[in-house]
Protein backbone atom coordinates (compact mmCIF):
# COMPACT_ATOMS: atom_id res chain seq x y z
CA UNK A 1 0.00 0.00 0.00
CA UNK A 2 0.99 3.55 -0.97
CA UNK A 3 -0.48 6.56 0.90
CA UNK A 4 -0.80 10.06 -1.70
CA UNK A 5 -2.12 12.66 -0.49
CA UNK A 6 -3.58 15.59 -2.52
CA UNK A 7 -2.29 18.67 -0.54
CA UNK A 8 -4.62 21.29 -1.95
CA UNK A 9 -7.38 19.58 -0.73
CA UNK A 10 -6.49 18.99 2.76
CA UNK A 11 -8.71 21.36 4.97
CA UNK A 12 -6.80 20.45 8.34
CA UNK A 13 -9.38 18.25 10.30
CA UNK A 14 -6.42 16.30 11.42
CA UNK A 15 -8.89 13.14 11.27
CA UNK A 16 -6.30 10.92 9.66
CA UNK A 17 -3.72 11.46 12.53
CA UNK A 18 -6.63 10.70 14.95
CA UNK A 19 -7.23 7.45 12.79
CA UNK A 20 -3.67 6.79 12.39
CA UNK A 21 -0.71 8.54 14.18
CA UNK A 22 1.83 6.19 12.97
CA UNK A 23 1.43 7.27 9.46
CA UNK A 24 0.18 11.05 9.83
CA UNK A 25 1.06 14.11 10.90
CA UNK A 26 0.21 17.58 11.06
CA UNK A 27 2.31 20.84 9.47
CA UNK A 28 2.59 22.99 12.56
CA UNK A 29 1.49 26.19 11.56
CA UNK A 30 -1.96 25.38 9.44
CA UNK A 31 -2.35 21.48 10.19
CA UNK A 32 -2.17 20.60 6.98
CA UNK A 33 -1.42 16.39 6.55
CA UNK A 34 2.30 15.46 6.49
CA UNK A 35 2.61 12.02 5.65
CA UNK A 36 5.36 10.33 8.06
CA UNK A 37 5.15 6.59 6.10
CA UNK A 38 4.24 6.70 2.66
CA UNK A 39 4.39 2.85 2.17
CA UNK A 40 2.85 1.62 6.03
CA UNK A 41 3.10 -2.10 7.04
CA UNK A 42 0.49 -4.13 6.61
CA UNK A 43 -0.45 -4.04 10.75
CA UNK A 44 -1.56 -0.30 9.88
CA UNK A 45 -3.62 -0.98 6.91
CA UNK A 46 -6.66 -0.84 8.58
CA UNK A 47 -6.09 2.17 10.77
CA UNK A 48 -4.99 4.10 7.25
CA UNK A 49 -8.03 2.57 5.32
CA UNK A 50 -10.14 4.62 7.94
CA UNK A 51 -8.37 7.38 8.20
CA UNK A 52 -8.76 7.94 4.67
CA UNK A 53 -12.38 6.86 5.23
CA UNK A 54 -13.03 9.56 7.55
CA UNK A 55 -10.87 12.38 5.60
CA UNK A 56 -13.87 15.12 5.05
CA UNK A 57 -11.68 16.05 1.60
CA UNK A 58 -11.48 13.09 0.60
CA UNK A 59 -7.43 14.28 0.24
CA UNK A 60 -6.11 10.80 1.13
CA UNK A 61 -5.60 8.11 -2.07
CA UNK A 62 -4.42 4.43 -1.12
CA UNK A 63 -2.93 2.40 -3.84
CA UNK A 64 -2.56 -0.78 -3.76
CA UNK A 65 0.49 -2.28 -4.67
CA UNK B 1 -40.48 13.73 -14.61
CA UNK B 2 -42.19 15.26 -11.45
CA UNK B 3 -45.76 16.87 -12.78
CA UNK B 4 -46.96 17.17 -9.25
CA UNK B 5 -48.79 20.24 -8.07
CA UNK B 6 -45.90 22.20 -5.94
CA UNK B 7 -48.80 21.90 -2.84
CA UNK B 8 -47.63 18.58 -2.61
CA UNK B 9 -44.06 19.29 -1.99
CA UNK B 10 -43.41 18.99 1.69
CA UNK B 11 -42.55 21.88 4.03
CA UNK B 12 -39.40 21.71 5.74
CA UNK B 13 -37.91 21.91 8.59
CA UNK B 14 -40.18 18.23 9.60
CA UNK B 15 -41.56 18.19 12.85
CA UNK B 16 -40.30 14.91 14.97
CA UNK B 17 -42.84 12.27 15.92
CA UNK B 18 -44.71 13.11 19.59
CA UNK B 19 -42.56 11.13 22.43
CA UNK B 20 -39.65 10.14 19.66
CA UNK B 21 -37.48 13.36 20.94
CA UNK B 22 -34.44 11.81 19.58
CA UNK B 23 -35.42 10.87 17.09
CA UNK B 24 -35.60 12.73 13.64
CA UNK B 25 -38.75 13.25 12.21
CA UNK B 26 -40.31 10.13 10.25
CA UNK B 27 -41.03 12.08 7.40
CA UNK B 28 -37.04 12.89 6.78
CA UNK B 29 -36.58 9.03 7.03
CA UNK B 30 -38.90 8.18 5.02
CA UNK B 31 -37.30 10.49 1.74
CA UNK B 32 -34.05 8.01 2.28
CA UNK B 33 -35.90 5.81 -0.30
CA UNK B 34 -35.08 7.84 -3.26
CA UNK B 35 -32.02 9.53 -3.48
CA UNK B 36 -33.56 13.05 -3.85
CA UNK B 37 -36.78 15.22 -2.86
CA UNK B 38 -37.93 18.39 -3.26
CA UNK B 39 -38.85 20.21 -0.20
CA UNK B 40 -40.40 23.63 0.30
CA UNK B 41 -38.51 25.87 2.84
CA UNK B 42 -39.81 29.03 4.75
CA UNK B 43 -39.74 31.36 2.09
CA UNK B 44 -41.59 29.55 -0.78
CA UNK B 45 -38.71 27.71 -2.47
CA UNK B 46 -38.12 24.28 -3.21
CA UNK B 47 -34.42 22.67 -3.25
CA UNK B 48 -34.05 19.40 -3.01
CA UNK B 49 -33.19 17.44 0.61
CA UNK B 50 -30.46 14.79 0.37
CA UNK B 51 -30.86 12.19 3.03
CA UNK B 52 -28.66 9.10 2.53
CA UNK B 53 -24.88 8.86 3.75
CA UNK B 54 -23.02 7.85 0.90
CA UNK B 55 -25.11 10.53 -1.53
CA UNK B 56 -24.20 13.52 1.26
CA UNK B 57 -20.37 12.40 0.77
CA UNK B 58 -20.31 12.62 -3.08
CA UNK B 59 -22.22 16.29 -2.88
CA UNK B 60 -20.38 17.87 -0.40
CA UNK B 61 -17.14 16.71 -1.77
CA UNK B 62 -18.61 17.77 -5.18
CA UNK B 63 -16.54 20.80 -6.46
CA UNK B 64 -19.90 21.77 -8.79
CA UNK B 65 -21.81 22.25 -5.26
CA UNK B 66 -21.00 25.36 -3.81
CA UNK B 67 -21.29 27.11 0.10
CA UNK B 68 -21.44 30.82 -1.63
CA UNK B 69 -24.32 32.23 0.02
CA UNK B 70 -24.64 35.06 -2.22
CA UNK B 71 -25.26 32.96 -5.36
CA UNK B 72 -28.60 33.05 -7.13
CA UNK B 73 -30.92 29.64 -5.94
CA UNK B 74 -29.31 29.69 -2.06
CA UNK B 75 -31.51 27.98 0.00
CA UNK B 76 -30.69 30.28 3.02
CA UNK B 77 -31.73 29.10 6.55
CA UNK B 78 -33.61 32.41 7.70
CA UNK B 79 -34.55 35.58 6.08
CA UNK B 80 -32.23 37.00 8.72
CA UNK B 81 -29.30 35.23 6.73
CA UNK B 82 -30.36 36.11 3.50
CA UNK B 83 -30.67 39.31 4.61
CA UNK B 84 -26.91 38.99 5.61
CA UNK B 85 -25.72 37.15 2.89
CA UNK B 86 -24.17 40.28 0.92
CA UNK B 87 -22.83 42.31 3.64
CA UNK B 88 -20.90 39.26 5.40
CA UNK B 89 -17.42 39.29 4.28
CA UNK B 90 -15.64 36.39 2.90
CA UNK B 91 -14.98 33.68 5.16
CA UNK B 92 -14.65 29.57 6.06
CA UNK B 93 -18.51 29.36 5.84
CA UNK B 94 -19.31 30.84 2.58
CA UNK B 95 -16.41 30.22 0.56
CA UNK B 96 -15.77 27.28 -1.79
CA UNK B 97 -11.70 26.36 -2.88
CA UNK B 98 -9.40 27.82 -3.41
CA UNK B 99 -10.74 31.26 -1.30
CA UNK B 100 -11.88 28.57 1.53
CA UNK B 101 -8.48 26.73 1.62
CA UNK B 102 -6.86 30.00 2.19
CA UNK B 103 -8.99 31.35 4.89
CA UNK B 104 -9.45 27.80 6.40
CA UNK B 105 -5.86 27.11 6.90
CA UNK B 106 -5.46 30.46 8.71
CA UNK B 107 -7.44 29.44 12.00
CA UNK B 108 -6.58 25.93 12.09
CA UNK B 109 -3.65 26.61 14.19
CA UNK B 110 -5.33 25.97 17.38
CA UNK B 111 -7.43 23.07 16.48
CA UNK B 112 -4.60 20.74 15.39
CA UNK B 113 -4.77 17.44 17.05
CA UNK B 114 -1.81 17.69 18.87
CA UNK B 115 -2.38 21.09 20.41
CA UNK B 116 -6.12 19.93 21.27
CA UNK B 117 -4.85 16.88 22.91
CA UNK B 118 -2.10 19.12 24.99
CA UNK B 119 -5.63 20.74 26.51
CA UNK B 120 -6.68 17.53 27.95
CA UNK B 121 -5.47 18.19 32.07
CA UNK B 122 -6.89 21.93 31.24
CA UNK B 123 -10.42 21.13 30.00
CA UNK B 124 -10.21 17.78 33.10
CA UNK B 125 -9.21 20.74 35.64
CA UNK B 126 -12.45 22.86 34.31
CA UNK B 127 -14.57 19.76 34.28
CA UNK B 128 -13.58 18.74 38.00
CA UNK B 129 -14.10 22.51 39.39
CA UNK B 130 -17.24 22.89 37.65
CA UNK B 131 -18.36 19.91 38.86
CA UNK B 132 -17.05 20.45 42.42
CA UNK B 133 -18.94 24.30 41.83
CA UNK B 134 -21.97 21.75 40.92
CA UNK B 135 -22.43 19.79 44.07
CA UNK B 136 -21.56 22.33 46.19
CA UNK B 137 -24.43 23.99 44.78
CA UNK B 138 -28.61 23.52 46.06
CA UNK B 139 -30.40 20.11 44.42
CA UNK B 140 -32.04 20.16 42.03
CA UNK B 141 -29.46 22.34 39.30
CA UNK B 142 -29.85 22.59 35.49
CA UNK B 143 -27.20 20.90 34.45
CA UNK B 144 -27.50 22.96 31.06
CA UNK B 145 -26.15 26.35 33.04
CA UNK B 146 -24.42 24.36 35.65
CA UNK B 147 -22.03 22.22 33.50
CA UNK B 148 -23.24 22.04 29.62
CA UNK B 149 -22.73 25.75 29.16
CA UNK B 150 -19.75 26.43 31.31
CA UNK B 151 -17.54 23.60 30.50
CA UNK B 152 -17.38 24.87 26.80
CA UNK B 153 -17.38 28.07 27.19
CA UNK B 154 -14.68 28.43 29.81
CA UNK B 155 -12.45 26.17 27.08
CA UNK B 156 -13.66 28.46 24.43
CA UNK B 157 -13.21 31.70 26.26
CA UNK B 158 -9.33 30.44 27.06
CA UNK B 159 -8.70 29.79 23.66
CA UNK B 160 -10.14 32.51 21.92
CA UNK B 161 -9.34 35.26 24.50
CA UNK B 162 -12.66 36.13 25.52
CA UNK B 163 -13.72 36.95 29.07
CA UNK B 164 -15.77 34.36 30.31
CA UNK B 165 -17.48 37.36 32.95
CA UNK B 166 -19.30 38.73 29.86
CA UNK B 167 -20.66 34.47 29.60
CA UNK B 168 -24.29 35.62 29.65
CA UNK B 169 -24.31 38.37 27.19
CA UNK B 170 -22.99 36.07 24.38
CA UNK B 171 -24.86 32.80 25.20
CA UNK B 172 -27.96 34.93 25.20
CA UNK B 173 -26.87 36.52 21.82
CA UNK B 174 -25.74 33.32 20.15
CA UNK B 175 -29.13 31.65 20.89
CA UNK B 176 -31.15 34.71 19.33
CA UNK B 177 -28.77 35.12 16.30
CA UNK B 178 -29.71 31.65 15.31
CA UNK B 179 -32.98 31.17 16.60
CA UNK B 180 -35.41 30.70 13.10
CA UNK B 181 -38.79 31.48 15.45
CA UNK B 182 -37.75 35.26 16.10
CA UNK B 183 -38.19 37.73 13.61
CA UNK B 184 -35.28 39.02 11.39
CA UNK B 185 -34.68 41.90 13.04
CA UNK B 186 -34.05 40.35 16.23
CA UNK B 187 -32.10 38.02 15.25
CA UNK B 188 -30.33 40.52 13.50
CA UNK B 189 -29.54 42.49 16.61
CA UNK B 190 -28.28 40.13 18.51
CA UNK B 191 -26.01 38.78 15.30
CA UNK B 192 -24.83 43.18 15.50
CA UNK B 193 -24.59 42.64 19.47
CA UNK B 194 -22.20 39.94 18.85
CA UNK B 195 -19.88 41.37 16.59
CA UNK B 196 -19.94 44.90 18.05
CA UNK B 197 -18.78 42.89 21.16
CA UNK B 198 -15.83 40.71 19.11
CA UNK B 199 -14.92 43.91 17.64
CA UNK B 200 -14.33 45.88 20.72
CA UNK B 201 -12.28 42.91 21.86
CA UNK B 202 -9.97 42.61 18.93
CA UNK B 203 -9.33 46.29 19.31
CA UNK B 204 -7.98 45.70 22.59
CA UNK B 205 -6.04 42.37 21.64
CA UNK B 206 -4.57 44.87 18.61
CA UNK B 207 -3.16 47.15 21.24
CA UNK B 208 -2.33 44.62 23.84
CA UNK B 209 -1.68 41.13 22.50
CA UNK B 210 -1.71 38.02 24.39
CA UNK B 211 -1.36 34.35 23.84
CA UNK B 212 -4.61 33.59 22.74
CA UNK B 213 -6.40 33.01 18.78
CA UNK B 214 -7.83 36.58 18.97
CA UNK B 215 -4.51 38.40 19.34
CA UNK B 216 -3.60 35.60 16.41
CA UNK B 217 -6.23 37.31 14.21
CA UNK B 218 -5.07 40.58 14.83
CA UNK B 219 -1.61 39.73 14.08
CA UNK B 220 -2.86 38.80 10.90
CA UNK B 221 -4.93 41.84 10.30
CA UNK B 222 -1.92 44.01 10.70
CA UNK B 223 0.04 41.76 8.43
CA UNK B 224 -2.46 42.32 6.19
CA UNK B 225 -3.56 38.91 5.88
CA UNK B 226 -7.06 38.95 6.49
CA UNK B 227 -9.41 42.68 6.78
CA UNK B 228 -10.31 43.38 10.03
CA UNK B 229 -13.72 43.02 9.44
CA UNK B 230 -13.33 39.26 8.58
CA UNK B 231 -11.12 38.82 11.57
CA UNK B 232 -14.11 40.36 13.79
CA UNK B 233 -16.61 37.67 11.75
CA UNK B 234 -14.42 35.37 12.25
CA UNK B 235 -14.29 35.64 16.18
CA UNK B 236 -17.90 35.59 16.29
CA UNK B 237 -18.29 32.26 14.41
CA UNK B 238 -15.47 30.92 16.89
CA UNK B 239 -17.20 31.55 19.51
CA UNK B 240 -20.76 30.41 18.61
CA UNK B 241 -19.79 27.91 17.21
CA UNK B 242 -17.44 27.05 20.57
CA UNK B 243 -20.03 27.25 23.08
CA UNK B 244 -23.44 26.44 21.76
CA UNK B 245 -22.89 23.22 20.04
CA UNK B 246 -20.95 21.38 22.54
CA UNK B 247 -23.17 22.15 25.84
CA UNK B 248 -26.33 21.31 23.48
CA UNK B 249 -24.45 17.76 23.11
CA UNK B 250 -24.03 17.65 27.52
CA UNK B 251 -26.90 18.23 28.03
CA UNK B 252 -28.83 16.22 25.44
CA UNK B 253 -26.40 13.44 25.80
CA UNK B 254 -26.63 12.92 29.41
CA UNK B 255 -30.66 13.58 29.00
CA UNK B 256 -30.26 10.21 26.33
CA UNK B 257 -27.71 8.47 28.67
CA UNK B 258 -30.43 9.11 31.77
CA UNK B 259 -33.19 7.64 29.83
CA UNK B 260 -31.08 4.25 29.02
CA UNK B 261 -30.12 3.59 32.50
CA UNK B 262 -28.16 0.24 31.40
CA UNK B 263 -25.72 2.13 28.99
CA UNK B 264 -25.32 4.65 31.20
CA UNK B 265 -24.08 2.02 33.67
CA UNK B 266 -22.27 0.31 31.22
CA UNK B 267 -20.56 4.10 30.17
CA UNK B 268 -20.05 4.43 33.88
CA UNK B 269 -18.03 1.45 34.55
CA UNK B 270 -15.71 2.22 31.52
CA UNK B 271 -15.36 5.15 32.53
CA UNK B 272 -11.14 4.91 33.19
CA UNK B 273 -10.98 3.21 29.18
CA UNK B 274 -10.27 6.20 27.03
CA UNK B 275 -11.26 3.85 24.10
CA UNK B 276 -14.59 3.29 25.39
CA UNK B 277 -15.13 6.66 26.27
CA UNK B 278 -14.03 7.98 22.86
CA UNK B 279 -16.34 5.04 21.16
CA UNK B 280 -19.34 6.37 23.18
CA UNK B 281 -18.45 9.89 22.04
CA UNK B 282 -18.84 9.26 18.60
CA UNK B 283 -22.06 6.93 18.79
CA UNK B 284 -24.04 9.98 20.99
CA UNK B 285 -22.84 12.41 18.02
CA UNK B 286 -24.25 10.50 15.65
CA UNK B 287 -27.55 9.26 17.49
CA UNK B 288 -28.52 12.80 18.61
CA UNK B 289 -26.99 14.57 15.40
CA UNK B 290 -27.69 17.66 17.35
CA UNK B 291 -27.58 20.13 14.13
CA UNK B 292 -31.31 20.20 13.18
CA UNK B 293 -31.45 22.66 10.24
CA UNK B 294 -29.65 20.70 7.34
CA UNK B 295 -26.13 22.02 5.63
CA UNK B 296 -26.53 24.14 2.42
CA UNK B 297 -25.17 24.48 -0.70
CA UNK B 298 -26.27 25.14 -4.47
CA UNK B 299 -25.41 23.21 -7.42
CA UNK B 300 -23.15 25.11 -9.99
CA UNK B 301 -23.58 22.41 -13.07
CA UNK B 302 -25.94 19.87 -13.67
CA UNK B 303 -25.27 17.14 -11.39
CA UNK B 304 -26.74 13.44 -11.72
CA UNK B 305 -27.29 11.22 -8.98
CA UNK B 306 -28.90 8.10 -8.75
CA UNK B 307 -30.84 8.30 -11.90
CA UNK B 308 -31.92 11.81 -11.16
CA UNK B 309 -30.36 15.19 -12.12
CA UNK B 310 -30.11 18.37 -9.87
CA UNK B 311 -30.04 21.57 -11.83
CA UNK B 312 -27.50 24.50 -12.15
CA UNK B 313 -28.81 27.08 -9.84
CA UNK B 314 -31.03 24.12 -7.55
CA UNK B 315 -30.62 24.92 -3.83
CA UNK B 316 -28.98 21.72 -1.98
CA UNK B 317 -30.29 20.49 1.70
CA UNK B 318 -28.00 18.23 3.63
CA UNK B 319 -30.20 16.53 6.32
CA UNK B 320 -27.42 15.02 8.91
CA UNK B 321 -29.61 13.22 10.83
CA UNK B 322 -30.80 11.44 7.98
CA UNK B 323 -27.82 10.31 7.35
CA UNK B 324 -27.03 9.52 10.44
CA UNK B 325 -29.50 6.58 11.14
CA UNK B 326 -28.77 5.33 7.22
CA UNK B 327 -29.01 1.45 7.75
CA UNK B 328 -26.55 1.11 4.54
CA UNK B 329 -24.03 3.02 6.81
CA UNK B 330 -24.42 1.88 9.93
CA UNK B 331 -24.67 -1.71 11.41
CA UNK B 332 -27.59 -2.89 13.23
CA UNK B 333 -30.31 -1.29 14.21
CA UNK B 334 -29.65 2.78 13.58
CA UNK B 335 -32.50 3.65 15.65
CA UNK B 336 -30.47 2.61 18.58
CA UNK B 337 -28.10 4.18 20.81
CA UNK B 338 -25.60 1.52 21.31
CA UNK B 339 -21.88 2.71 22.23
CA UNK B 340 -20.15 -0.39 21.06
CA UNK B 341 -21.80 0.57 17.29
CA UNK B 342 -18.69 1.48 14.91
CA UNK B 343 -19.55 4.92 14.13
CA UNK B 344 -16.50 7.16 13.59
CA UNK B 345 -17.75 7.87 9.71
CA UNK B 346 -21.06 9.54 11.21
CA UNK B 347 -21.48 13.00 9.88
CA UNK B 348 -22.74 14.82 12.93
CA UNK B 349 -20.08 17.46 12.02
CA UNK B 350 -21.01 17.84 8.29
CA UNK B 351 -18.78 16.18 5.47
CA UNK B 352 -16.40 18.09 2.68
CA UNK B 353 -14.07 20.76 3.22
CA UNK B 354 -16.21 22.58 5.50
CA UNK B 355 -16.55 19.73 8.00
CA UNK B 356 -16.28 21.52 11.23
CA UNK B 357 -13.20 23.00 12.49
CA UNK B 358 -13.26 22.33 16.07
CA UNK B 359 -14.39 18.46 16.06
CA UNK B 360 -11.30 17.91 17.63
CA UNK B 361 -12.23 20.11 20.79
CA UNK B 362 -15.58 19.27 20.70
CA UNK B 363 -14.41 15.46 21.19
CA UNK B 364 -12.07 16.52 23.70
CA UNK B 365 -14.79 18.14 26.06
CA UNK B 366 -17.21 15.52 25.31
CA UNK B 367 -14.90 12.67 26.65
CA UNK B 368 -13.78 14.64 29.20
CA UNK B 369 -16.97 15.18 30.46
CA UNK B 370 -19.02 11.82 29.59
CA UNK B 371 -15.99 10.13 31.23
CA UNK B 372 -16.11 12.43 34.35
CA UNK B 373 -19.53 13.28 34.76
CA UNK B 374 -21.56 10.02 35.32
CA UNK B 375 -18.64 8.50 37.38
CA UNK B 376 -18.27 11.59 39.97
CA UNK B 377 -21.86 11.88 40.41
CA UNK B 378 -23.00 7.50 40.09
CA UNK B 379 -26.38 8.58 41.72
CA UNK B 380 -27.40 11.67 38.95
CA UNK B 381 -31.37 11.34 37.56
CA UNK B 382 -33.68 13.64 36.24
CA UNK B 383 -35.43 15.75 38.84
CA UNK B 384 -38.68 16.03 37.11
CA UNK B 385 -40.74 13.38 34.41
CA UNK B 386 -39.07 12.69 31.55
CA UNK B 387 -42.36 14.09 29.97
CA UNK B 388 -41.68 17.12 31.21
CA UNK B 389 -38.42 18.01 29.61
CA UNK B 390 -38.59 20.84 26.78
CA UNK B 391 -37.09 20.48 23.79
CA UNK B 392 -35.74 23.44 21.39
CA UNK B 393 -37.38 22.92 17.67
CA UNK B 394 -36.12 26.19 16.14
CA UNK B 395 -32.65 26.61 16.96
CA UNK B 396 -29.70 25.84 14.58
CA UNK B 397 -28.94 23.31 17.08
CA UNK B 398 -31.61 20.82 18.77
CA UNK B 399 -31.29 20.88 22.31
CA UNK B 400 -33.28 21.40 26.14
CA UNK B 401 -34.56 24.36 27.67
CA UNK B 402 -33.43 23.21 30.87
CA UNK B 403 -32.15 19.84 32.07
CA UNK B 404 -32.95 19.82 36.14
CA UNK B 405 -31.05 16.98 37.52
CA UNK B 406 -30.46 16.04 41.22
CA UNK B 407 -28.66 13.15 42.49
Amino acid sequence: MRVEIDEPKCVASGQCVVASPEVFDQRDEDGVVIVLDAAPAPALHDAVREAAAVCPAAAIRLVLE
Amino acid sequence: MDTSPTATVPGYPMPRAAGCPFDPPPAVEELRAAPLAKVRIWDGSTPWLITRHADQRALLNDPRVSIDDRRPGFPHVTAHRAGRAHSTPRMVTNTDAPDHTRLRRMVTGPFLVKRVEAMRPAVQGIVDRVIDDMLAGPRPADLLTALALPVPSLVICALLGVPYRDHAFFHHNSSRALDRSLPPEEAEAAGQALIGYLDRLLREKLADPADDTLSDLGARVTAGEMSHDEAVHMGVALLIAGHETTATMISLGTLALLRDPGRLAALRERSEDPKAVAGAVEELLRYLTIVDSALRRVALADIEIGGATIRAGDGLLFDLAAANRDPDAFTGDPAALDPDRPARHHQAFGYGPHQCLGQSLARLELQVVYGTLYRRIPTLRLAVPFEEIEFLPDGITYGVRALPVTW
